[in-house]
């Protein structure tokens, strides 16, 4: 391994520019000429807008417009869309209600744009922004997903009786109904997935600008996927044709998922720039981030496991209802269906499954992907089922997790996925010996003599990443194909300019792609540049999400090194006068094997160019080759997670007091950034275990609608983490990675949870576990601890 | 339009504001001075935290008015050239950073927080002292090794400044 190569712990090339304040997000950017826009939101989570009155805003102070859902219908500007067609068990697609930028006619949740004010400053903006007059007709709300599809309640949708999306379904009912006949034992569990707010700390934002010189559009975006962004505003909301767009992602400060989405606000700033003929800018304040940004998770859920003799695991069957809020956002129908059900069989032989999902609208903001998105509500179900099972079957949770562990590889489970490789005993093994759970009794025994709870967890988890072949998605629904592409030109001078459809806002790959490219043309990394979030530079990409830049991205990359590779030494042949089978490359060194004769990379990349050794009809001049990656398959990073908590009975309140992961995430390019993710992750996942919940009243208001009521993570709610892995390199693709990005937000919820529940023997107790719930649950628990 | 005067990073500056702008939309938007962030819209986040007089101060907190002629330093100032400041160099070293977004405001604190308690900060210490700052990607881990191991660093700048 080379100090800059594969698995080296790298210091990041991006970070000079963070640490110096030199970043460059797009709230930094400012156009010339720019303008500032508003957005007023409906203060009603259902109403009928009867009349928008836009008179006196205009005359207002700087004002230079003042717009509404019917200018914008007015335009022909197309609505949002949902890219992933899910069809009902009875055939039906699924009910996507019209989801105009603006709203128009009807808001559908508190926070649904209702006009827009752009003005010469933002200060302007909201002054006017108070004289517009909106009359509102309130009509009754439904937030809960458990009871909007009862009869009787609020419409939301014409489209959508009983505010049903669709009802899906995923496995054999027949085969889990027998299993479940003939079982020895069944866990049963209901479950409540809570509704979370991803809060990157960079609200998101946008500027557009209409040329209208060359009629071009450009729109500076806080976005996670530029392309996508682009192809959606194109094709679909038909702003303008797809090779007059230009989107650029400047320094993105996070994404988890959020920034994935086409909002309305994008689509809005580019259409006013046209309007007022000069840039338009849009930053979030954080308190309208909660209201315009996608939430995440909001499942309910009732799922059993079925067991045969000696803890066998028959089968299992889960009713889940989600939550997809008032509209249908970009990607939200596959989140609770192909990203969910599909992991159900977790890290277990389960012979068969089967799962029902009910999509449903509320008067709330609408629900998509966040970090983990589906696997993290999968692996609570089975993890939490598991650890249940456990001490309803008076087992030891290591051994009954060990004895239904799949064992060969590859296993096809009953839910789609077929899994290539792992080895979750000896992850599960690892994190055992890191966490001390042997010296756990004694840890125990100690913090009772104080008046403390302790309790350990175990989470062992699998994600399905690397998202995705092309061609199974396209056959589940998805509108996109889910490659990825890769640029790699080489300058005459031998530097070297990767360019990427990945995205990276906090991932680091404008190191890892570096360390890749530096081990296999052998040189430095520093001689290295990684060109990503421009959709005039990048030709066409599908972007970061799903721990997909690693395994789906790099891959790509390394297809078209071979292509560099190749066409380097057919000119390295034309300078050493050498037969091109001869020629040997390494460490950055072409060599003529069998003789002395060598010739360094820089020259190699030089003779590229100036064409001197070698005919036009014998070789094509210069050193650029492309190339797209589609994946085989989903890749499954897995591990085992161990959580240990000590609970104060007297408070409810729980403090962390170790946790060990070990992940299997294959092939490992830069162990201090995936130890990096690793800590991320379970700080979302601890976030979302024991803090955070998105909070409605039953009119629709977001009542954790702050930092000051939402309660975000903060340095002293987290332990020191411990982080080990363990390796089986993935089949599916050239370099074995399966991704890490999720793994954390995917694991740490169940591992929270089964220690808490394992602290106060009791398994009453739903998310967020914030100390007056636990101190309930103790309260509601306390025969059981009495009688101890 | 009132006049505010103050000095930031080392220079005099003179402007006309409106009344209502804050400190973080004047250095932000009149001086381009984009390295201070803003995360939020309640003082909770940190990523907009500056030295006001040699305090760190949330810059989202106060007019600009408020810091008439008061000394404020940004993250701009932090680097002597090219030489990073020990606490920006420890966040490189030690992966205290994803995205970047709060680590202007992060780097700031710790730097104010090393001239409060010194230059050995134990674990405990620095999760409380980092009670104003928000950071959704890194889990705190780094951004703890990152302070205690820049307290350090700086401990021996110091040292060494004072033997030159």
């Amino acid at each position: 391994m080379s100090a800059t190569g594969i698995g080296a712990a790298v210091r990041r090339k991006e970070d000079y520019r963070f640490i110096t304040g030199k970043g460059q997000y797009t709230d930094d950017i400012s156009r010339p000429g720019q303008t500032h826009i508003h957005f007023l939101r409906s203060p009603h989570a259902h109403a009928k807008i009867t009349s928008i009155d836009t008179a006196s805003a205009k005359t207002m102070p700087g004002v230079l417009a003042v717009l509404t859902g019917a200018d914008l219908a007015g335009d022909k500007i197309g609505n949002l869309i949902c890219g992933w067609m899910i069809h009902s068990k009875d055939g039906t697609p699924m009910k996507m209600a019209p989801h105009p930028a603006i709203a128009h006619g009807k808001a559908c949740y508190a926070g649904d744009p209702v006009a827009v004010v752009i003005a010469e400053t933002l200060g302007q903006a909201r002054d006017a922004a108070e004289k517009i007059e909106v009359d509102y007709e309130v009509l009754p709300a439904v937030v809960d997903p458990a009871k909007t599809q009862e009869a009787g309640a609020p419409q939301i949708h014409e489209v959508a009786p009983q505010n049903t999306i669709f009802q899906w379904h995923l496995g054999e009912a027949a085969a889990v109904d027998a299993a479940f006949a003939s079982a020895k034992h069944v866990t049963k569990l209901d479950i409540v997935n809570n509704r979370l707010v991803p809060n990157a700390m960079e609200p998101r934002a946008a500027i557009g600008e209409y040329d209208s010189g060359t009629q071009n559009f450009t729109l500076w975006n806080t976005t996670q996927n530029p392309h996508v962004a682009r192809l959606v505003i194109a094709a679909f909301v038909g702003m303008a044709p797809e090779h007059k767009l230009r989107v650029i992602a400047p320094d993105v400060g996070g994404g988890f998922g959020s920034k994935i989405f086409i909002y309305p606000e994008e689509v809005v700033c580019l259409w006013a720039s046209k309007k007022v003929g000069r840039p338009v800018k849009w930053v979030c304040e954080r308190a309208e981030a909660f209201l315009a940004d996608a939430h995440g998770r909001d499942h309910v859920t009732h799922a059993e496991l079925a067991f045969g003799e000696g803890g066998k695991m028959t089968a299992l069957r889960a009713k889940t209802i989600a939550n997809l809020g008032a509209y249908m956002s970009t990607f939200s129908s596959s989140i609770p269906t192909y990203l969910y059900a599909t992991l159900l069989s977790g890290q277990y032989d389960l012979p068969a499954i089967y799962c029902e999902v009910d999509a449903v609208y509320t008067n709330t903001v609408p629900v998509d992907a966040y970090r983990g998105a589906g696997r993290p509500e999968a692996t609570f179900v089975v993890e939490r089922l598991v650890e249940v099972a456990a001490r309803e079957l008076h087992m030891d949770p290591v051994e009954l997790r060990r004895k239904n562990f799949v064992k060969s590889f590859p296993h096809q489970t009953p839910v789609i996925m077929n899994y290539d490789v792992g080895d979750y005993d000896a992850s599960m093994r690892k994190a055992m010996e890191i966490a001390d759970v042997n010296g756990f009794a004694a840890r125990r025994r100690e913090a009772e003599k104080r008046g403390k709870l302790r309790g350990l967890g175990y989470s062992t988890y699998i994600e399905a990443c690397g998202i995705a072949p092309s061609q199974a998605v396209g056959s589940l629904g998805a509108g996109v194909g889910l490659w990825e592409s890769a640029e790699v030109r080489v300058n005459p001078t031998g530097s070297v300019e990767v360019l990427t459809g990945s995205h990276s806002h906090g991932q680091g790959h404008e190191t890892t792609f570096a360390q890749l490219v530096s081990e296999r043309l052998g040189i430095p990394i520093e001689n290295v540049s990684i060109v990503h979030g421009d959709t005039d530079k990048v030709q066409f990409g599908m972007g970061t999400y799903g721990s997909r830049s690693g395994a789906v991205g790099m891959s790509a990359i390394v297809k078209a090194l071979e292509k560099v590779e190749a066409k380097a030494k057919k000119v390295a042949s034309h300078l050493m006068e050498a037969a091109e089978s001869d020629i040997v490359f390494k460490d950055g060194q072409f060599t003529v094997a069998g003789t002395d004769k060598s010739a360094a990379w820089a020259d190699v990349a030089l003779h590229a160019y100036i064409a001197h050794k070698f005919t036009g009809a014998q070789l094509e001049p210069g050193l650029k080759e492309g190339a797209f990656y589609d994946p085989t398959n989903f890749t499954f990073p897995a591990g085992c997670h161990i959580c240990e908590v000590e609970i104060d009975p007297e408070t409810g309140s729980t403090t962390i007091v170790g946790w060990t992961a070990v992940d299997d995430f294959g092939t490992i390019i830069n162990p201090m950034i995936v130890e990096g993710q690793v800590h991320g992750g379970i700080a979302q996942g601890v976030g979302q275990a024991l803090m955070e919940n998105a909070v409605y009243d039953k009119d629709g208001q977001l009542m954790s609608g702050s930092f000051m009521d939402y309660s975000m993570p903060r340095a002293e709610n987290l332990p020191p983490l411990k982080i080990d892995t363990t390796v089986t390199p993935c089949p599916g693709n050239p370099l074995g990675i399966k991704g890490c990005g999720e793994a954390g937000a995917i694991a740490a919820p169940a591992a929270v949870i089964n220690a808490i529940t394992d602290a106060i023997r009791t398994e009453n107790l739903a998310m967020p576990a914030t100390a007056p719930a636990v101190w309930a649950a103790v309260r509601a628990a306390a025969p059981a601890l009495a009688a101890e | 339009m009132p006049r505010v005067s103050l000095t930031v990073n080392g220079k005099a500056v003179t402007a006309d504001v409106e009344s209502r702008t804050l400190l973080v939309q004047f250095l932000r938007e009149n001086l381009r001075l984009t390295g201070t962030h803003v995360g939020c819209d309640t003082s909770q986040c940190g990523c907009c935290v500056v030295h006001v007089d040699g305090r760190a101060v949330k810059s989202c907190t106060i007019l600009v008015q408020q810091a008439e002629g008061a000394d404020v330093k940004t993250i701009e100032s932090l680097a002597v050239g090219d030489t990073l400041h020990p606490m920006q160099e420890a966040f490189r070293q030690n992966h205290g950073l994803q995205c970047g977004f709060c680590t202007p405001g992060m780097i700031m604190t710790a730097v104010d927080l090393v001239a409060r308690k010194g230059h050995d900060l134990d674990d405990k210490t620095i999760r409380e002292e980092l009670e104003g700052n928000l950071c959704r990607c890194t889990g705190y881990h780094n951004i703890v090794k990152s302070i205690a191991a820049g307290a350090k660093a700086m401990a021996a700048t110091t040292t060494a400044q004072a033997a030159e």
